[in-house]
């Protein structure tokens, strides 16, 4: 005997926001009736913690301390016990997405270290031969809109043998690339934009990169492990490009991999992008721009 | 924070190297996992309710017609679509090199193990990727490939990618696409780059439109989405499918896929919003400034053009930003980049430069579409500030208007003579103002020295090959405006640079097109041949098929054209010899319908020779003509008949009494017939003709010769075979001679018989050779032979024939009704009906052929009451058994009996022919019951 349980949100993109009602249906489909011992769906939105390997040793004595954090967590039967008919059955539901307590509903992020994930879970109780149905679903919220206007704070930059930091060789080829973001506080639905120009270069170039960068920091008072790791790399320049000629500079923040800056006691999740280019000579050059990311 | 880092690619996971995917499937890398299509995206997506397949795909296949007849609306059927460039692309960029794909559709191998993997275990996480390669096959490096070889991979591709489609694997068409993209930035064998961005764009195309299909058929329900759709139409699930996609080519790693590939889909961005299109082209068009290399960066351009054209044409803006673009980064083909490029593949500048003229072609032909003749000018200054690049203004001259270009030729060829070379051959720029200049006319009274200036430098070009090819382009507008002697000029120049080494050889094409050209413009044919260089022109062509091709080309133009009749000895001598041209080149390998068709051209020449009245030297063409084309029957038959007609004609002027001087011209035409015929193989050609020249012999009172024809033509009755081929087909011959047989009877009426050998000779010697010829089995022919010659001899007693030649004493006026001959043919008719009798017999005795036999009785009955005395009794008599014969096995039409019964009946109430109504009462029709 077959069933399948399903979970269908009313909203095609799944975002919710706090205070807002999930609802949807939970579709049932079987060829005949069948017995069950209720229906129940559970909300459940968490923040998973981990500790990059390289800092297990580390910083093992809070290792513990990592444990995930719930920030919602309610059930509501759907159904009780009893019989559904055979063929597909809808049982509608609405889920108000709000918090019993003073915790915020951090917007959904899917990171390396840090992961915030909202879900729907169905459980359908069968009788003791049969097995207990499960499905789940994720669904995505955003935080509220920023209230206060976002300065855009852009800004120029100039990258030249001069200004690099670490440099060691002292025989670098000469190059002059200017170029600006136009904004570091950046709405998170809106393109990362800019210009770049490569006025001169001796040496041709590869490639010109953008890098988008996720640091996320776990920990309390008591130590802390920060790792930056890389979301994406978007190609701006492919080859020795015209000298001279303004290249702009795009990017789309992507989904779920990126939120609004966050900051709270136990972790942190921040965006840094890199301007990357890279000589013919597989010499490589990075200007970092940390980002503030934010939602209107 | 500025670091500077050498060599960091392991730390980078490869980023940097260009072989690593942009789409990369290991499981745990974040970004790959978006678009392995288990991200939650994605399975909104997938979970999307489908509309059942079989809907689907017909309500889009219909849809996407329309759609396209919709398209074609907006953008005019005076653009010239890129399907027709696609060809000549493909056809013009060739290598013999050998070519290489490089497809990465797996996972990295070389990347480090992602720090959030290791919720799964590291055997599993192997497991599955092995299980990834063995279905896509992770990275296929394919060398050594041919152009062909090429070709199909790149359509394999196509397919996989449509089958990858309609087997929901979405993530695997979307690498495939971008893999695709991704070859576009690679310009190894660079001779063949634009050939190979016709072919992986097609892949695009592809692309783009089973998006926007699916897209659209999302929202199909309730009812299709009308063609003129907005957002608002669009349901939520298709919006967020569509934004899907854009999400993901968003994150696509490298610059050239990530333009491709949005370019490609840029029509679904109808589904989002309005402003979706025209904020997305400027943009792709500003990102393109990112690609290094301008040859690549030129046809990306090219490529956003066209999708530009094809989804919203009205937005010139971010077509004209990309030429200014284009512009703008051209000081980098002289970059070092470049240049070391070239060394390395050893290709010359030149070459070079013309792998951009498709691109820049087409950016230009978008541009100038329908444009505002401001902005051409405006345009044409910009090249001009470019220093007059060569490359740029041969597009220009080729995309704008060929009326922008001819009114302001004189400046063309003013910024022609300026520009420095750059590599680039000026003979090329004057073949693509002389191909605009073909299209619009110049001001008149610059015509001359456009022509002067142009071949000027035409006539310089060294290279054969490149100078034909530009002559043939000019060959067009000088015979356009000018007259024979400037088009003359220009084919001594055209022979002078193609003799030389044969040059000709290679250049047949251009060759034929020039001579089409000329046939376009000259069809006064005198004028034409009185070009001196035309014919040496035409010895060029020493290739036989081609040399056919020219003069049947000619040949036709002719026909169509010569309406009047000539006698111009310039024309004849002329076409005389290319009819010979085509005539020589027949041979035992010449198929049957080639024949036909050049017999056919040369008859209709001979048909326009006339030269009024001169009539010998009429004859005395025949008789070259008739040396001249030989081989080709159906030409030796049409001089027979121009001769023939020539000998009436005579006959004519002469208004029947020739003078002695004419008499002996007609037994000339008719000795040239006589002689002319035996040489046909066809028989039935020869015995018509026998018959016919000999009818015209007699008309012109020639009657030996008109004896000797007929003679000759029951001479060979014996040789005419059982069976002929008619069409391909082999069918009896024998109701083909029964005509003849029948019409050469109704000739012999009016033959006065010959002296010396006795009466109505010619009847008996045909009869005797009818008797004698071997007739089909189980057939009347031979009967029937008999039964129709008695209407002959019934004719042949009569005092005055039905009809004479005017001067010639038929027998009827040779005996005079001499007894003797009546008895004579009296003891013919007997002779006959006897025979014919015998064979009633014969047929009565066996069952099967009584129908025969009553249809044979049938007609001879008929012609007994037609053409015979019934008032003697004994014919009476045959005739009543002849009916019953007839009625006996009721083997006859009934309809056919009351008809003749009716015809007997009407035949009775004529003056002295009351006797029929006698016979008339003893022929019963059968009671029917």
């Amino acid at each position: 005997m077959s069933v399948t349980l399903d979970i269908r949100l009313k909203r095609a993109n799944k975002v919710y926001h706090e205070g807002e009602v999930v609802s949807g249906v939970v579709v049932l489909q079987c060829k005949e009736s069948l017995q069950h011992h209720g229906i129940s769906l559970t909300m459940e939105g968490t923040v998973n913690l981990q500790l990059s390997s390289k800092s297990v040793g580390v910083f093992e004595a809070f290792y513990n301390s990592v444990k995930p954090i719930q920030l919602i967590s309610s059930l509501i039967e759907v159904s009780k016990a009893g019989k559904i008919p055979g063929g597909k059955t809808e049982i509608p539901f609405e889920f108000p997405l709000s918090t019993k307590s003073n915790k915020v509903l951090y917007e959904t992020y899917h990171g390396v270290f840090v992961n915030i994930q909202y879900s729907l879970r169905c459980d359908m109780k069968r009788s003791l031969l049969a097995k207990d149905l499960s499905r789940s679903c994720e669904f995505i919220v955003h935080c509220q809109p920023q209230k206060s206007k976002v300065v855009p704070t852009p800004v120029n930059f100039t990258i030249t043998p001069d200004t690099l930091q670490n440099s060691r060789e002292s025989s670098l080829p000469k190059f002059l690339i200017r170029g600006n973001l136009d904004a570091t506080n950046c709405v998170i639905s809106r393109p990362l934009t800019g210009e770049l120009t490569v006025d001169n270069s001796d040496v041709s170039i590869k490639s010109i990169e953008l890098q988008l960068v996720r640091v996320e920091t776990c920990g309390c008072a008591e130590g802390y492990a920060r790792d930056a790791t890389e979301i994406q790399n978007i190609q701006m320049a492919e080859g020795d490009v015209c000298h001279g000629l303004p290249i702009p500079i795009y990017m789309v923040f992507p989904r779920l991999f990126t939120c609004p800056t966050l900051e709270t006691t136990n972790f942190k999740v921040e965006f840094e992008v890199n301007v990357v280019v890279v000589f013919h000579d597989d010499h490589l050059i990075t200007e970092n721009f940390p980002l503030k990311l934010c939602r209107v | 924070m500025v670091t500077d880092t050498k060599s960091r690619r392991g730390a980078r996971k490869g980023s940097t190297s260009s072989s690593s995917s942009s789409c990369s499937s290991a499981p745990a890398d974040p970004l790959s996992s978006m678009m392995d299509g288990t991200d939650p995206l994605s399975m909104f997506a997938a979970s999307a309710p489908e509309p059942p397949a079989l809907s689907h795909s017909a309500s889009t296949g219909d849809l996407g017609r329309k759609r396209k007849e919709k398209e074609e609306e907006a953008v005019g059927e005076d653009f010239e679509p890129w399907s027709t460039k696609r060809g000549e692309i493909l056809a013009r960029f060739t290598t013999t090199e050998k070519l290489s794909i490089n497809l990465c559709m797996g996972s990295d191998k070389g990347k480090a193990p992602n720090p959030g993997s290791s919720a799964v275990s590291e055997k599993v996480r192997t497991r599955l990727e092995e299980l990834d390669d063995l279905e896509e096959g992770s990275q296929k490096e394919l060398l050594n490939l041919s152009q062909q070889d090429y070709a199909n991979r790149i359509e394999e591709l196509n397919q996989s990618l449509k089958e990858a489609w309609a087997s929901d694997q979405k993530v695997k068409a979307l690498k495939i696409v971008i893999q695709c993209s991704k070859l576009l930035s690679d310009t190894s064998v660079i001779q063949f780059y634009p050939s190979k961005f016709v072919l992986i764009t097609d892949i695009l195309d592809t692309f783009g439109r089973l998006v926007y299909d699916r897209i659209w058929s999302m929202c199909s329900e309730p009812r299709p989405l009308p063609d003129s759709f907005t957002a608002e139409d669009v349901n939520d699930t298709a919006k967020e499918t569509c934004l899907n996609w854009f999400f993901k080519i968003a994150s696509i790693r490298e610059l050239l896929p990530r333009l491709y590939v949005e370019a490609a889909i840029l029509k679904c961005n109808r589904f989002l919003n309005k402003s979706g299109i025209p904020e997305t082209l400027p943009r792709l068009t500003a990102m393109i400034r990112g690609i290094g290399d301008p040859l690549v960066a030129a046809y990306t351009r090219a490529y956003l053009c066209r999708v530009g054209m094809e989804v919203a044409p009205h937005l010139k803006d971010s077509l004209n930003r990309n030429f200014f673009d284009l512009l703008g980064a051209f000081r980098q083909i002289s970059g070092e980049s470049v240049q070391k490029q070239l060394l390395q593949q050893r290709v010359e500048v030149p070459e070079y430069l013309t792998l951009y003229s498709p691109a820049i072609n087409w950016i230009l032909q978008c541009i100038a579409y329908r444009a505002p003749e401001p902005l051409l000018t405006e345009m044409m200054e910009r090249c001009k500030k470019l220093g007059n690049n060569a490359l740029l203004l041969n597009s220009v001259t080729r995309a704008f208007r060929p009326e922008f270009v001819a009114a302001r030729a004189t400046d063309f060829i003013g910024m022609i003579k300026d520009c420095d070379e750059a590599g680039f051959p000026k003979h090329l720029l004057f073949g693509s103002l002389g191909r605009s200049l073909a299209l619009a006319d110049p001001p008149e009274s610059e015509r001359l020295t456009i022509l002067n200036e142009a071949w000027k430098v035409v006539t310089k070009v060294r290279s054969p090959q490149d100078y034909i090819n530009c002559a043939e382009i000019w060959v067009e507008f000088t015979c356009r405006h000018f007259a024979k002697r400037e088009v003359n000029t220009i084919l001594a120049d055209i022979i002078k640079h193609m003799t030389p080494d044969r040059a000709f050889e290679d250049a047949y094409p251009q060759l034929q097109s020039v001579i089409r050209k000329i046939l376009t413009y000259f069809q006064d044919f005198s004028v034409l041949f009185s070009m001196e260089r035309f014919l040496p022109f035409l010895d060029m062509f020493q290739k036989d098929s081609v040399r056919v091709e020219v003069c049947r080309s000619i040949m036709e133009v002719f026909i169509r054209h010569q309406l009047e009749l000539t006698k111009d000895p310039v024309i004849l001598n002329a076409m005389l010899h290319i009819c010979k041209t085509m005539h020589d080149s027949v041979n035992a390998l010449t198929l049957e319908d080639e024949k036909r068709s050049s017999a056919l051209l040369i008859i209709g020449f001979i048909r326009m020779v006339s030269f009024g009245r001169d009539f010998e030297q009429q004859l005395s063409f025949c008789v070259e003509a008739r040396a001249t084309f030989c081989n080709l029957e159906p030409v030796l038959v049409q001089l027979i008949h121009t001769v023939n007609q020539l000998a009436m004609e005579t006959n004519r002027v002469m208004r029947g009494s020739h003078s002695r001087k004419t008499a002996a011209f007609v037994r000339a035409c008719a000795a040239y017939s006589f002689i002319t015929i035996p040489s046909l193989s066809s028989i039935f050609s020869r015995l018509s003709l026998y018959l016919q020249s000999g009818q015209v012999a007699l008309a012109n009172l020639c009657l030996s010769q008109a004896d000797a024809f007929l003679q000759a033509a029951v001479s060979i009755l014996p040789d005419v075979p059982r069976s002929i081929s008619v069409e391909g087909k082999l069918r009896s011959s024998e109701s083909f001679l029964l005509d003849f047989i029948n019409n050469f009877m109704a000739a012999l009426l009016v033959v006065p018989d010959h002296p010396e050998l006795g009466v109505l000779y010619l009847v008996r010697g045909l009869l005797n050779m009818v008797q004698d010829y071997t007739w089909e089995d189980n057939s009347d022919a031979k009967v029937r032979v008999y039964v129709s010659s008695l209407p002959l001899l019934a004719a042949m007693s009569q005092e005055s024939y039905i009809y004479t030649i005017p001067k010639v004493d038929s027998n009827e006026t040779l005996y005079g009704g001499d007894p003797k001959f009546l008895s004579e043919i009296n003891k013919l008719c007997e002779t006959l009906i006897a025979q014919i009798l015998d064979h009633l017999k014969t047929l009565g005795r066996d069952e099967t052929s009584t129908r025969r036999q009553s249809a044979l009785a049938f007609s001879l009955f008929g012609v007994l009451v037609a053409h015979g005395d019934l008032r003697n009794n004994k014919l009476s008599q045959l005739a009543v058994n002849l009916w019953n014969l007839s009625h006996k096995h009721g083997g006859c039409e009934a309809r056919a009996s009351v008809r003749t019964l009716e015809f007997i009946k009407h035949q009775a109430q004529q003056p002295d022919m009351s006797h029929l109504a006698d016979t008339l009462q003893r022929l019963a029709l059968q009671s029917r019951t």
